[in-house]
Protein backbone atom coordinates (compact mmCIF):
# COMPACT_ATOMS: atom_id res chain seq x y z
CA UNK A 1 0.00 0.00 0.00
CA UNK A 2 1.30 3.36 -0.93
CA UNK A 3 2.31 5.68 1.91
CA UNK A 4 1.24 8.69 -0.10
CA UNK A 5 -2.19 8.45 1.50
CA UNK A 6 -0.65 9.52 4.81
CA UNK A 7 -0.47 13.10 3.57
CA UNK A 8 -4.15 13.26 2.71
CA UNK A 9 -6.03 15.22 5.33
CA UNK A 10 -8.73 13.03 6.83
CA UNK A 11 -12.08 14.63 7.58
CA UNK A 12 -11.66 14.24 11.32
CA UNK A 13 -13.40 16.92 13.33
CA UNK A 14 -10.84 19.40 14.54
CA UNK A 15 -11.47 20.50 18.13
CA UNK A 16 -12.87 23.98 17.99
CA UNK A 17 -10.90 26.67 19.70
CA UNK A 18 -13.10 28.60 22.09
CA UNK A 19 -12.14 32.23 22.19
CA UNK A 20 -13.84 34.60 24.56
CA UNK A 21 -14.49 37.66 22.45
CA UNK A 22 -14.93 40.71 24.67
CA UNK A 23 -17.58 42.28 22.44
CA UNK A 24 -19.80 39.16 22.69
CA UNK A 25 -19.47 39.08 26.47
CA UNK A 26 -20.37 42.76 26.53
CA UNK A 27 -23.43 42.17 24.32
CA UNK A 28 -24.48 39.23 26.52
CA UNK A 29 -24.12 41.44 29.60
CA UNK A 30 -26.23 44.15 27.96
CA UNK A 31 -28.92 41.60 27.01
CA UNK A 32 -29.06 40.19 30.55
CA UNK A 33 -29.25 43.70 31.99
CA UNK A 34 -32.06 44.59 29.56
CA UNK A 35 -34.09 41.57 30.67
CA UNK A 36 -33.31 41.98 34.37
CA UNK A 37 -36.27 44.31 35.16
CA UNK A 38 -38.60 41.44 34.15
CA UNK A 39 -37.34 39.19 36.94
CA UNK A 40 -35.37 41.22 39.46
CA UNK A 41 -36.61 43.19 42.45
CA UNK A 42 -36.25 47.00 42.56
CA UNK A 43 -33.49 46.51 45.15
CA UNK A 44 -31.40 44.50 42.68
CA UNK A 45 -32.09 47.03 39.91
CA UNK A 46 -30.98 49.87 42.18
CA UNK A 47 -27.79 47.92 42.80
CA UNK A 48 -27.21 47.69 39.06
CA UNK A 49 -27.07 51.48 38.62
CA UNK A 50 -23.77 51.95 40.51
CA UNK A 51 -22.50 48.96 38.53
CA UNK A 52 -23.33 50.77 35.29
CA UNK A 53 -21.74 54.02 36.52
CA UNK A 54 -18.57 52.28 37.66
CA UNK A 55 -18.41 50.15 34.53
CA UNK A 56 -18.46 53.19 32.25
CA UNK A 57 -15.74 54.82 34.37
CA UNK A 58 -13.77 51.57 34.28
CA UNK A 59 -13.95 51.27 30.49
CA UNK A 60 -12.04 54.55 30.49
CA UNK A 61 -9.83 53.69 33.44
CA UNK A 62 -8.75 50.48 31.73
CA UNK A 63 -7.86 52.27 28.50
CA UNK A 64 -5.27 54.00 30.65
CA UNK A 65 -4.30 51.05 32.86
CA UNK A 66 -4.82 47.84 30.88
CA UNK A 67 -4.15 49.24 27.40
CA UNK A 68 -1.63 52.05 27.93
CA UNK A 69 0.04 50.74 31.10
CA UNK A 70 -0.57 53.83 33.27
CA UNK A 71 -2.04 53.09 36.70
CA UNK A 72 -3.93 56.09 38.05
CA UNK A 73 -4.56 56.33 41.78
CA UNK A 74 -6.60 59.49 41.41
CA UNK A 75 -9.20 58.57 38.84
CA UNK A 76 -12.12 59.10 41.23
CA UNK A 77 -11.42 62.80 40.63
CA UNK A 78 -13.31 62.48 37.35
CA UNK A 79 -16.22 60.68 39.01
CA UNK A 80 -16.32 63.77 41.25
CA UNK A 81 -16.17 66.14 38.28
CA UNK A 82 -19.11 64.36 36.64
CA UNK A 83 -21.14 64.22 39.85
CA UNK A 84 -20.57 67.89 40.77
CA UNK A 85 -21.31 68.96 37.19
CA UNK A 86 -24.70 67.26 37.54
CA UNK A 87 -25.20 68.84 40.98
CA UNK A 88 -24.25 72.38 39.94
CA UNK A 89 -26.31 72.28 36.72
CA UNK A 90 -29.45 70.86 38.37
CA UNK A 91 -29.30 72.60 41.77
CA UNK A 92 -27.73 75.97 40.95
CA UNK A 93 -28.61 76.61 37.32
CA UNK A 94 -31.85 74.67 37.05
CA UNK A 95 -30.64 72.82 33.96
CA UNK A 96 -32.36 69.46 34.16
CA UNK A 97 -31.71 68.02 30.70
CA UNK A 98 -29.61 64.91 31.30
CA UNK A 99 -28.18 65.15 27.77
CA UNK A 100 -26.83 68.63 28.54
CA UNK A 101 -25.48 67.34 31.86
CA UNK A 102 -23.70 64.47 30.09
CA UNK A 103 -22.16 66.76 27.48
CA UNK A 104 -21.10 69.27 30.15
CA UNK A 105 -19.60 66.50 32.32
CA UNK A 106 -17.69 65.14 29.31
CA UNK A 107 -16.40 68.57 28.26
CA UNK A 108 -15.39 69.66 31.78
CA UNK A 109 -13.72 66.31 32.46
CA UNK A 110 -11.82 66.62 29.18
CA UNK A 111 -10.68 70.17 29.98
CA UNK A 112 -9.57 69.23 33.51
CA UNK A 113 -7.81 66.13 32.21
CA UNK A 114 -5.86 68.04 29.56
CA UNK A 115 -4.29 70.14 32.31
CA UNK A 116 -3.73 67.30 34.79
CA UNK A 117 -2.79 64.77 32.12
CA UNK A 118 -0.39 67.23 30.50
CA UNK A 119 1.62 67.13 33.72
CA UNK A 120 1.08 63.51 34.75
CA UNK A 121 1.67 61.55 31.54
CA UNK A 122 5.22 62.82 31.31
CA UNK A 123 5.88 60.31 34.08
CA UNK A 124 5.18 56.60 34.32
CA UNK A 125 4.83 53.85 36.94
CA UNK A 126 4.84 54.99 40.58
CA UNK A 127 5.53 58.63 39.68
CA UNK A 128 2.43 58.76 37.48
CA UNK A 129 0.42 57.00 40.21
CA UNK A 130 1.56 59.41 42.92
CA UNK A 131 0.92 62.48 40.79
CA UNK A 132 -2.63 61.38 39.94
CA UNK A 133 -3.18 60.58 43.62
CA UNK A 134 -1.98 64.08 44.54
CA UNK A 135 -4.34 65.73 42.05
CA UNK A 136 -7.19 63.57 43.30
CA UNK A 137 -6.51 64.66 46.88
CA UNK A 138 -6.24 68.31 45.83
CA UNK A 139 -9.66 68.10 44.21
CA UNK A 140 -11.11 66.31 47.24
CA UNK A 141 -9.74 69.05 49.53
CA UNK A 142 -11.30 71.68 47.28
CA UNK A 143 -14.69 69.93 47.45
CA UNK A 144 -14.36 69.45 51.21
CA UNK A 145 -13.14 72.91 52.21
CA UNK A 146 -14.92 75.29 49.82
CA UNK A 147 -18.20 74.93 51.63
CA UNK A 148 -19.90 77.90 50.00
CA UNK A 149 -19.31 76.56 46.50
CA UNK A 150 -19.46 72.80 46.95
CA UNK A 151 -21.47 72.26 50.11
CA UNK A 152 -18.38 70.87 51.90
CA UNK A 153 -18.90 67.56 53.66
CA UNK A 154 -22.66 67.86 53.11
CA UNK A 155 -22.17 67.69 49.36
CA UNK A 156 -24.67 69.02 46.83
CA UNK A 157 -28.08 67.74 45.84
CA UNK A 158 -28.56 66.35 42.37
CA UNK A 159 -32.12 66.90 41.22
CA UNK A 160 -33.99 64.40 39.12
CA UNK A 161 -33.03 65.12 35.50
CA UNK A 162 -35.19 65.17 32.39
CA UNK A 163 -34.43 62.24 30.11
CA UNK A 164 -34.72 63.02 26.38
CA UNK A 165 -36.45 66.25 27.41
CA UNK A 166 -39.20 64.37 29.21
CA UNK A 167 -40.19 64.63 32.84
CA UNK A 168 -40.68 61.23 34.46
CA UNK A 169 -43.32 61.14 37.17
CA UNK A 170 -43.56 58.68 40.05
CA UNK A 171 -41.40 57.97 43.06
CA UNK A 172 -37.63 58.02 43.07
CA UNK A 173 -37.32 54.23 42.98
CA UNK A 174 -39.76 53.97 40.07
CA UNK A 175 -37.74 56.58 38.14
CA UNK A 176 -34.40 54.95 38.87
CA UNK A 177 -35.51 51.39 38.17
CA UNK A 178 -37.56 52.40 35.16
CA UNK A 179 -36.62 55.09 32.68
CA UNK A 180 -33.25 55.93 34.21
CA UNK A 181 -32.23 52.27 34.37
CA UNK A 182 -32.76 51.85 30.62
CA UNK A 183 -31.17 55.20 29.87
CA UNK A 184 -28.08 54.26 31.88
CA UNK A 185 -28.00 50.83 30.25
CA UNK A 186 -28.13 52.43 26.77
CA UNK A 187 -25.23 54.68 27.76
CA UNK A 188 -23.35 51.63 29.07
CA UNK A 189 -23.88 49.86 25.73
CA UNK A 190 -22.84 52.87 23.64
CA UNK A 191 -19.81 53.72 25.75
CA UNK A 192 -18.76 50.06 25.96
CA UNK A 193 -19.02 49.43 22.21
CA UNK A 194 -17.25 52.73 21.48
CA UNK A 195 -14.40 51.69 23.77
CA UNK A 196 -14.31 48.30 22.07
CA UNK A 197 -13.82 50.09 18.76
CA UNK A 198 -11.16 52.39 20.20
CA UNK A 199 -9.10 49.52 21.60
CA UNK A 200 -9.28 47.71 18.22
CA UNK A 201 -8.12 50.72 16.18
CA UNK A 202 -4.58 51.70 15.09
CA UNK A 203 -4.83 54.30 17.89
CA UNK A 204 -5.47 51.49 20.42
CA UNK A 205 -2.60 49.52 18.91
CA UNK A 206 -0.25 52.46 19.47
CA UNK A 207 -1.39 52.63 23.10
CA UNK A 208 -0.60 48.92 23.51
CA UNK A 209 2.80 49.45 21.91
CA UNK A 210 3.49 52.23 24.44
CA UNK A 211 2.50 49.90 27.29
CA UNK A 212 4.84 47.21 25.98
CA UNK A 213 7.91 49.28 25.17
CA UNK A 214 7.61 53.07 24.98
CA UNK A 215 11.20 53.85 23.81
CA UNK A 216 10.91 51.32 20.98
CA UNK A 217 7.45 52.68 20.11
CA UNK A 218 8.91 56.17 19.69
CA UNK A 219 11.46 54.81 17.18
CA UNK A 220 8.68 53.44 15.00
CA UNK A 221 6.93 56.80 14.96
CA UNK A 222 4.54 56.51 17.94
CA UNK A 223 3.94 59.90 19.53
CA UNK A 224 4.20 58.63 23.08
CA UNK A 225 3.26 61.81 24.96
CA UNK A 226 0.32 62.72 22.71
CA UNK A 227 -1.04 59.18 22.73
CA UNK A 228 -0.79 58.92 26.51
CA UNK A 229 -2.48 62.30 26.90
CA UNK A 230 -5.25 61.28 24.49
CA UNK A 231 -5.81 58.08 26.50
CA UNK A 232 -5.91 60.13 29.71
CA UNK A 233 -8.48 62.54 28.29
CA UNK A 234 -10.70 59.74 26.92
CA UNK A 235 -10.53 57.93 30.25
CA UNK A 236 -11.45 61.16 32.06
CA UNK A 237 -14.51 61.65 29.81
CA UNK A 238 -15.64 58.13 30.65
CA UNK A 239 -15.02 58.87 34.34
CA UNK A 240 -17.08 62.07 34.17
CA UNK A 241 -20.03 60.32 32.52
CA UNK A 242 -19.84 57.46 35.02
CA UNK A 243 -19.86 60.07 37.79
CA UNK A 244 -23.10 61.66 36.58
CA UNK A 245 -24.87 58.26 36.71
CA UNK A 246 -23.60 57.64 40.24
CA UNK A 247 -24.72 61.12 41.31
CA UNK A 248 -28.23 60.80 39.85
CA UNK A 249 -28.57 57.36 41.47
CA UNK A 250 -27.78 58.66 44.97
CA UNK A 251 -29.22 62.14 44.36
CA UNK A 252 -26.08 63.59 45.88
CA UNK A 253 -22.62 64.77 44.82
CA UNK A 254 -20.41 63.98 47.77
CA UNK A 255 -16.69 64.76 48.33
CA UNK A 256 -16.18 61.07 49.17
CA UNK A 257 -16.71 60.36 45.46
CA UNK A 258 -13.34 61.98 44.76
CA UNK A 259 -11.55 60.60 47.82
CA UNK A 260 -8.47 58.46 47.28
CA UNK A 261 -10.16 55.33 48.67
CA UNK A 262 -12.69 55.62 45.89
CA UNK A 263 -9.85 55.71 43.37
CA UNK A 264 -8.57 52.61 45.15
CA UNK A 265 -11.96 50.98 44.63
CA UNK A 266 -11.65 51.57 40.88
CA UNK A 267 -8.25 49.86 40.91
CA UNK A 268 -9.76 47.04 43.00
CA UNK A 269 -12.59 46.53 40.50
CA UNK A 270 -10.21 46.50 37.52
CA UNK A 271 -7.89 43.97 39.23
CA UNK A 272 -10.86 41.90 40.45
CA UNK A 273 -12.31 41.54 36.95
CA UNK A 274 -9.01 41.42 35.11
CA UNK A 275 -7.45 44.49 33.58
CA UNK A 276 -5.91 42.40 30.79
CA UNK A 277 -9.33 41.72 29.26
CA UNK A 278 -11.86 44.10 27.74
CA UNK A 279 -14.89 43.24 29.86
CA UNK A 280 -12.89 42.26 32.95
CA UNK A 281 -13.21 45.64 34.69
CA UNK A 282 -16.98 45.72 34.06
CA UNK A 283 -17.30 42.23 35.54
CA UNK A 284 -15.09 43.44 38.41
CA UNK A 285 -17.49 46.33 38.99
CA UNK A 286 -20.48 43.98 39.05
CA UNK A 287 -18.85 41.56 41.48
CA UNK A 288 -17.56 44.42 43.65
CA UNK A 289 -20.94 46.14 43.93
CA UNK A 290 -22.80 42.89 44.72
CA UNK A 291 -20.07 41.63 47.06
CA UNK A 292 -19.81 44.91 48.93
CA UNK A 293 -23.59 45.00 49.40
CA UNK A 294 -23.59 41.39 50.61
CA UNK A 295 -20.63 41.74 52.98
CA UNK A 296 -21.87 45.08 54.37
CA UNK A 297 -25.14 43.36 55.31
CA UNK A 298 -23.23 40.65 57.13
CA UNK A 299 -20.64 42.55 59.13
CA UNK A 300 -19.50 46.02 60.07
CA UNK A 301 -15.93 44.87 59.32
CA UNK A 302 -16.71 44.67 55.63
CA UNK A 303 -13.56 46.59 54.68
CA UNK A 304 -11.49 43.88 56.33
CA UNK A 305 -13.26 41.19 54.31
CA UNK A 306 -12.90 43.14 51.05
CA UNK A 307 -9.20 43.67 51.78
CA UNK A 308 -8.71 39.96 52.42
CA UNK A 309 -10.45 39.16 49.13
CA UNK A 310 -8.12 41.56 47.30
CA UNK A 311 -5.05 39.92 48.90
CA UNK A 312 -6.24 36.44 47.88
CA UNK A 313 -7.08 37.68 44.40
CA UNK A 314 -3.65 39.17 43.75
CA UNK A 315 -1.91 36.04 45.05
CA UNK A 316 -4.08 33.31 43.53
CA UNK A 317 -5.75 34.97 40.53
CA UNK A 318 -3.47 37.76 39.31
CA UNK A 319 -5.30 37.82 35.95
CA UNK A 320 -8.59 38.57 37.71
CA UNK A 321 -11.89 36.76 37.18
CA UNK A 322 -12.22 37.26 33.42
CA UNK A 323 -8.50 36.69 32.89
CA UNK A 324 -8.60 33.43 34.83
CA UNK A 325 -11.64 32.17 32.89
CA UNK A 326 -9.86 32.99 29.63
CA UNK A 327 -6.74 31.19 30.87
CA UNK A 328 -8.75 28.10 31.81
CA UNK A 329 -10.38 28.02 28.37
CA UNK A 330 -7.05 28.37 26.57
CA UNK A 331 -5.54 25.56 28.71
CA UNK A 332 -8.48 23.32 27.90
CA UNK A 333 -8.05 24.11 24.21
CA UNK A 334 -4.36 23.26 24.33
CA UNK A 335 -5.09 19.95 26.06
CA UNK A 336 -7.78 19.17 23.48
CA UNK B 1 33.35 40.10 -4.32
CA UNK B 2 32.44 43.77 -4.39
CA UNK B 3 29.11 44.38 -2.58
CA UNK B 4 26.27 45.68 -4.71
CA UNK B 5 25.03 49.19 -3.91
CA UNK B 6 21.88 49.36 -1.78
CA UNK B 7 20.35 51.78 -4.29
CA UNK B 8 21.42 53.89 -7.27
CA UNK B 9 24.32 56.02 -6.05
CA UNK B 10 24.35 59.83 -6.15
CA UNK B 11 27.06 62.18 -4.99
CA UNK B 12 24.94 64.15 -2.51
CA UNK B 13 25.27 62.83 1.08
CA UNK B 14 22.04 61.62 2.64
CA UNK B 15 23.30 62.42 6.06
CA UNK B 16 26.47 63.71 7.60
CA UNK B 17 27.95 64.51 10.96
CA UNK B 18 30.07 67.65 11.11
CA UNK B 19 32.60 67.90 13.96
CA UNK B 20 30.27 66.07 16.34
CA UNK B 21 31.43 65.82 19.94
CA UNK B 22 29.59 64.31 22.87
CA UNK B 23 30.69 64.54 26.50
CA UNK B 24 29.13 62.97 29.59
CA UNK B 25 30.44 65.25 32.35
CA UNK B 26 34.23 65.21 32.01
CA UNK B 27 34.20 62.03 29.90
CA UNK B 28 34.48 62.73 26.17
CA UNK B 29 32.64 59.93 24.39
CA UNK B 30 33.02 61.46 20.91
CA UNK B 31 35.52 64.04 19.65
CA UNK B 32 35.09 65.91 16.36
CA UNK B 33 33.54 63.10 14.34
CA UNK B 34 32.84 64.00 10.73
CA UNK B 35 31.59 61.48 8.23
CA UNK B 36 28.87 61.24 5.63
CA UNK B 37 26.69 58.60 4.03
CA UNK B 38 25.61 58.86 0.42
CA UNK B 39 22.92 57.23 -1.65
CA UNK B 40 23.40 53.52 -2.26
CA UNK B 41 26.01 53.06 0.43
CA UNK B 42 26.34 50.35 3.06
CA UNK B 43 28.55 51.87 5.74
CA UNK B 44 29.93 49.95 8.71
CA UNK B 45 30.96 51.70 11.91
CA UNK B 46 33.60 49.62 13.66
CA UNK B 47 35.79 49.99 16.70
CA UNK B 48 36.73 48.23 19.93
CA UNK B 49 34.37 48.25 22.92
CA UNK B 50 34.08 51.76 24.36
CA UNK B 51 35.14 53.43 21.11
CA UNK B 52 31.87 55.40 20.98
CA UNK B 53 30.00 53.51 18.24
CA UNK B 54 26.66 53.28 20.01
CA UNK B 55 26.99 56.86 21.29
CA UNK B 56 27.52 57.96 17.68
CA UNK B 57 24.40 56.08 16.56
CA UNK B 58 22.45 57.59 19.49
CA UNK B 59 23.58 61.07 18.45
CA UNK B 60 22.79 60.44 14.79
CA UNK B 61 19.32 59.09 15.62
CA UNK B 62 18.46 62.03 17.84
CA UNK B 63 18.43 60.12 21.12
CA UNK B 64 21.34 62.21 22.37
CA UNK B 65 22.02 65.83 21.54
CA UNK B 66 25.66 66.40 20.58
CA UNK B 67 27.66 68.65 22.90
CA UNK B 68 29.09 70.27 19.79
CA UNK B 69 28.72 69.90 16.03
CA UNK B 70 25.93 69.23 13.59
CA UNK B 71 24.06 66.19 12.35
CA UNK B 72 22.41 66.79 8.98
CA UNK B 73 19.89 64.50 7.29
CA UNK B 74 18.69 65.39 3.80
CA UNK B 75 20.18 68.83 4.31
CA UNK B 76 18.39 69.49 7.60
CA UNK B 77 19.97 69.80 11.06
CA UNK B 78 18.49 66.92 13.05
CA UNK B 79 20.57 67.15 16.22
CA UNK B 80 18.37 66.03 19.14
CA UNK B 81 15.09 66.14 17.19
CA UNK B 82 13.93 62.93 18.82
CA UNK B 83 12.99 59.54 17.45
CA UNK B 84 9.42 60.28 16.32
CA UNK B 85 10.38 63.19 14.07
CA UNK B 86 13.36 61.22 12.84
CA UNK B 87 11.14 58.30 11.84
CA UNK B 88 8.85 60.75 10.05
CA UNK B 89 11.79 62.21 8.14
CA UNK B 90 12.81 58.74 6.98
CA UNK B 91 15.50 57.41 9.29
CA UNK B 92 14.81 54.28 11.30
CA UNK B 93 16.82 52.25 13.71
CA UNK B 94 17.16 48.71 15.03
CA UNK B 95 18.82 48.14 18.38
CA UNK B 96 21.80 46.15 19.62
CA UNK B 97 19.72 44.30 22.21
CA UNK B 98 16.45 42.74 21.08
CA UNK B 99 13.84 45.48 21.39
CA UNK B 100 10.31 44.29 20.72
CA UNK B 101 6.74 44.62 22.00
CA UNK B 102 6.59 41.31 23.89
CA UNK B 103 2.79 40.87 24.07
CA UNK B 104 2.03 41.99 20.50
CA UNK B 105 1.94 39.58 17.58
CA UNK B 106 4.34 39.93 14.64
CA UNK B 107 1.47 41.38 12.57
CA UNK B 108 0.64 43.94 15.27
CA UNK B 109 4.30 44.87 15.76
CA UNK B 110 4.64 45.66 12.07
CA UNK B 111 1.24 47.41 12.05
CA UNK B 112 2.46 49.82 14.75
CA UNK B 113 5.14 51.16 12.40
CA UNK B 114 2.93 51.06 9.32
CA UNK B 115 0.10 52.90 11.11
CA UNK B 116 2.63 55.63 11.99
CA UNK B 117 3.81 55.88 8.40
CA UNK B 118 0.30 55.88 6.92
CA UNK B 119 -0.90 58.28 9.65
CA UNK B 120 -3.74 56.04 10.67
CA UNK B 121 -3.95 56.99 14.36
CA UNK B 122 -5.74 60.33 14.26
CA UNK B 123 -9.12 58.57 14.05
CA UNK B 124 -9.59 56.34 17.13
CA UNK B 125 -12.66 54.69 15.58
CA UNK B 126 -10.90 53.31 12.49
CA UNK B 127 -10.83 49.52 12.39
CA UNK B 128 -7.37 48.01 12.47
CA UNK B 129 -8.53 44.63 11.24
CA UNK B 130 -10.43 46.00 8.23
CA UNK B 131 -7.64 48.32 7.07
CA UNK B 132 -6.68 46.39 3.94
CA UNK B 133 -3.72 48.57 2.98
CA UNK B 134 -2.21 48.37 6.46
CA UNK B 135 -2.70 44.62 6.74
CA UNK B 136 -1.31 43.98 3.25
CA UNK B 137 1.73 46.10 4.03
CA UNK B 138 2.35 44.17 7.26
CA UNK B 139 2.22 40.92 5.29
CA UNK B 140 4.58 42.31 2.64
CA UNK B 141 7.20 43.35 5.22
CA UNK B 142 6.87 40.02 7.04
CA UNK B 143 7.34 38.20 3.72
CA UNK B 144 10.52 40.12 2.89
CA UNK B 145 12.00 39.52 6.35
CA UNK B 146 11.04 35.83 6.37
CA UNK B 147 8.44 36.20 9.10
CA UNK B 148 5.33 35.47 7.04
CA UNK B 149 4.60 32.16 8.77
CA UNK B 150 4.95 33.82 12.18
CA UNK B 151 2.52 36.69 11.55
CA UNK B 152 0.08 35.66 14.27
CA UNK B 153 2.68 34.54 16.80
CA UNK B 154 3.10 36.62 19.93
CA UNK B 155 6.53 38.27 19.88
CA UNK B 156 7.83 36.85 23.17
CA UNK B 157 7.27 33.29 21.93
CA UNK B 158 9.67 33.75 18.98
CA UNK B 159 13.24 32.44 18.95
CA UNK B 160 16.08 34.88 19.64
CA UNK B 161 16.95 35.13 15.93
CA UNK B 162 13.31 35.74 14.99
CA UNK B 163 12.99 38.44 17.65
CA UNK B 164 16.05 40.13 16.19
CA UNK B 165 14.51 39.95 12.72
CA UNK B 166 11.23 41.32 14.05
CA UNK B 167 13.04 44.27 15.61
CA UNK B 168 14.70 44.96 12.25
CA UNK B 169 11.45 44.32 10.35
CA UNK B 170 9.62 46.98 12.36
CA UNK B 171 12.35 49.46 11.38
CA UNK B 172 11.92 48.46 7.72
CA UNK B 173 8.14 48.78 8.01
CA UNK B 174 8.64 52.56 8.15
CA UNK B 175 9.99 52.42 4.55
CA UNK B 176 13.01 54.42 5.70
CA UNK B 177 15.40 56.38 3.52
CA UNK B 178 18.28 55.40 5.78
CA UNK B 179 18.32 52.53 8.24
CA UNK B 180 20.74 52.31 11.16
CA UNK B 181 21.40 48.87 12.55
CA UNK B 182 23.23 48.53 15.84
CA UNK B 183 24.91 45.10 15.71
CA UNK B 184 22.14 43.46 13.67
CA UNK B 185 23.59 39.98 14.16
CA UNK B 186 24.49 40.15 17.86
CA UNK B 187 23.12 37.22 19.81
CA UNK B 188 22.58 35.27 16.58
CA UNK B 189 24.44 32.01 15.84
CA UNK B 190 27.41 32.28 13.47
CA UNK B 191 25.61 30.12 10.92
CA UNK B 192 22.63 32.48 10.80
CA UNK B 193 24.61 35.73 10.53
CA UNK B 194 25.14 35.69 6.77
CA UNK B 195 21.53 34.63 6.19
CA UNK B 196 20.32 37.61 8.24
CA UNK B 197 22.61 39.98 6.36
CA UNK B 198 21.35 38.71 3.01
CA UNK B 199 17.78 39.23 4.19
CA UNK B 200 18.66 42.74 5.38
CA UNK B 201 20.19 43.84 2.09
CA UNK B 202 17.28 42.37 0.12
CA UNK B 203 14.79 44.02 2.49
CA UNK B 204 16.54 47.39 2.11
CA UNK B 205 16.17 47.18 -1.65
CA UNK B 206 12.52 46.14 -1.42
CA UNK B 207 11.68 48.83 1.14
CA UNK B 208 13.37 51.48 -0.97
CA UNK B 209 16.04 52.29 1.62
CA UNK B 210 18.75 54.44 0.06
CA UNK B 211 21.50 53.57 2.53
CA UNK B 212 22.31 51.24 5.39
CA UNK B 213 24.57 52.13 8.30
CA UNK B 214 25.50 49.36 10.70
CA UNK B 215 27.58 49.03 13.83
CA UNK B 216 29.24 45.62 13.66
CA UNK B 217 31.97 43.65 15.41
CA UNK B 218 32.09 40.73 13.00
CA UNK B 219 34.85 41.68 10.55
CA UNK B 220 33.84 38.97 8.05
CA UNK B 221 30.43 40.60 7.70
CA UNK B 222 31.94 44.08 7.59
CA UNK B 223 34.34 43.10 4.80
CA UNK B 224 31.72 41.26 2.77
CA UNK B 225 28.85 43.75 2.88
CA UNK B 226 30.30 47.24 3.38
CA UNK B 227 31.13 49.84 0.76
CA UNK B 228 32.90 51.93 3.35
CA UNK B 229 34.22 51.54 6.89
CA UNK B 230 34.17 54.26 9.53
CA UNK B 231 36.49 53.21 12.35
CA UNK B 232 36.42 54.79 15.79
CA UNK B 233 38.96 54.60 18.55
CA UNK B 234 38.51 56.16 21.99
CA UNK B 235 35.83 58.49 20.66
CA UNK B 236 37.88 59.77 17.72
CA UNK B 237 37.69 59.00 14.03
CA UNK B 238 40.44 56.55 13.19
CA UNK B 239 39.60 55.89 9.56
CA UNK B 240 36.98 56.43 6.87
CA UNK B 241 37.92 54.23 3.94
CA UNK B 242 36.99 51.40 1.59
CA UNK B 243 37.09 47.87 3.04
CA UNK B 244 39.94 46.78 0.77
CA UNK B 245 42.19 49.58 2.02
CA UNK B 246 41.10 49.07 5.62
CA UNK B 247 41.85 45.35 5.72
CA UNK B 248 45.10 45.81 3.82
CA UNK B 249 46.42 47.99 6.65
CA UNK B 250 47.50 45.84 9.64
CA UNK B 251 47.51 48.92 11.89
CA UNK B 252 43.79 49.40 11.27
CA UNK B 253 42.76 45.84 12.03
CA UNK B 254 45.07 45.81 15.04
CA UNK B 255 43.40 48.96 16.40
CA UNK B 256 39.91 47.61 15.89
CA UNK B 257 40.24 43.87 16.43
CA UNK B 258 43.54 43.66 18.30
CA UNK B 259 46.65 41.60 17.48
CA UNK B 260 47.20 37.90 17.92
CA UNK B 261 49.36 37.39 21.03
CA UNK B 262 52.77 35.85 20.38
CA UNK B 263 53.11 32.39 21.94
Amino acid sequence: MSHSSIDIVSPVAVPRTIRIDGSWVLLALIAIMALLPLVASPYVLLLMLPFVGYSIALFGFNLLFGTTGLLSFGHALFLGVGAYTAAVLTSKFGILSFEIILVAAAVISALVSVVIGGLCVRYTKIFFGMLTLAFGMLFHSFLFKFYAVTGGDQGMRVLRPLLLGMEWRGGKTAFLTGAFYYYALTLFALMGLTMWRITRSPFGLHLRAIRENAPKAAYVGVEVFRMRLAAFVISAVYGGIGGTILAVTTGLADPELAYWTHSGNLVFMAVLGGSGTFVGPAIGALVFVVLQDFVMALTQYWRFVMGAILVCLVIFMPQGLAGTIELLFSRRDREA
Amino acid sequence: MQPQPVATAYAVPLFETINVSKAFGVFKALSDISFSVSDGEFVSIVGPNGAGKTTLVNVVTGLLRPTRGEVRFLGRDIAGIGPVELARLGMSRAFQLVNIFPALTVRETLAVAIASRLRRVSNPFRSLKRDGLLQADAERVAEVLGLRSKLDKVAFTLSQGEKKLLDIASAFALNPTVILLDEPTSGVSTGDKHAIMEVLVAAAKTAGARAIVQVEHDMDLVERYSHRIVALQAGSLLADMAPAAFFADPAMTAAVVGTRPRL
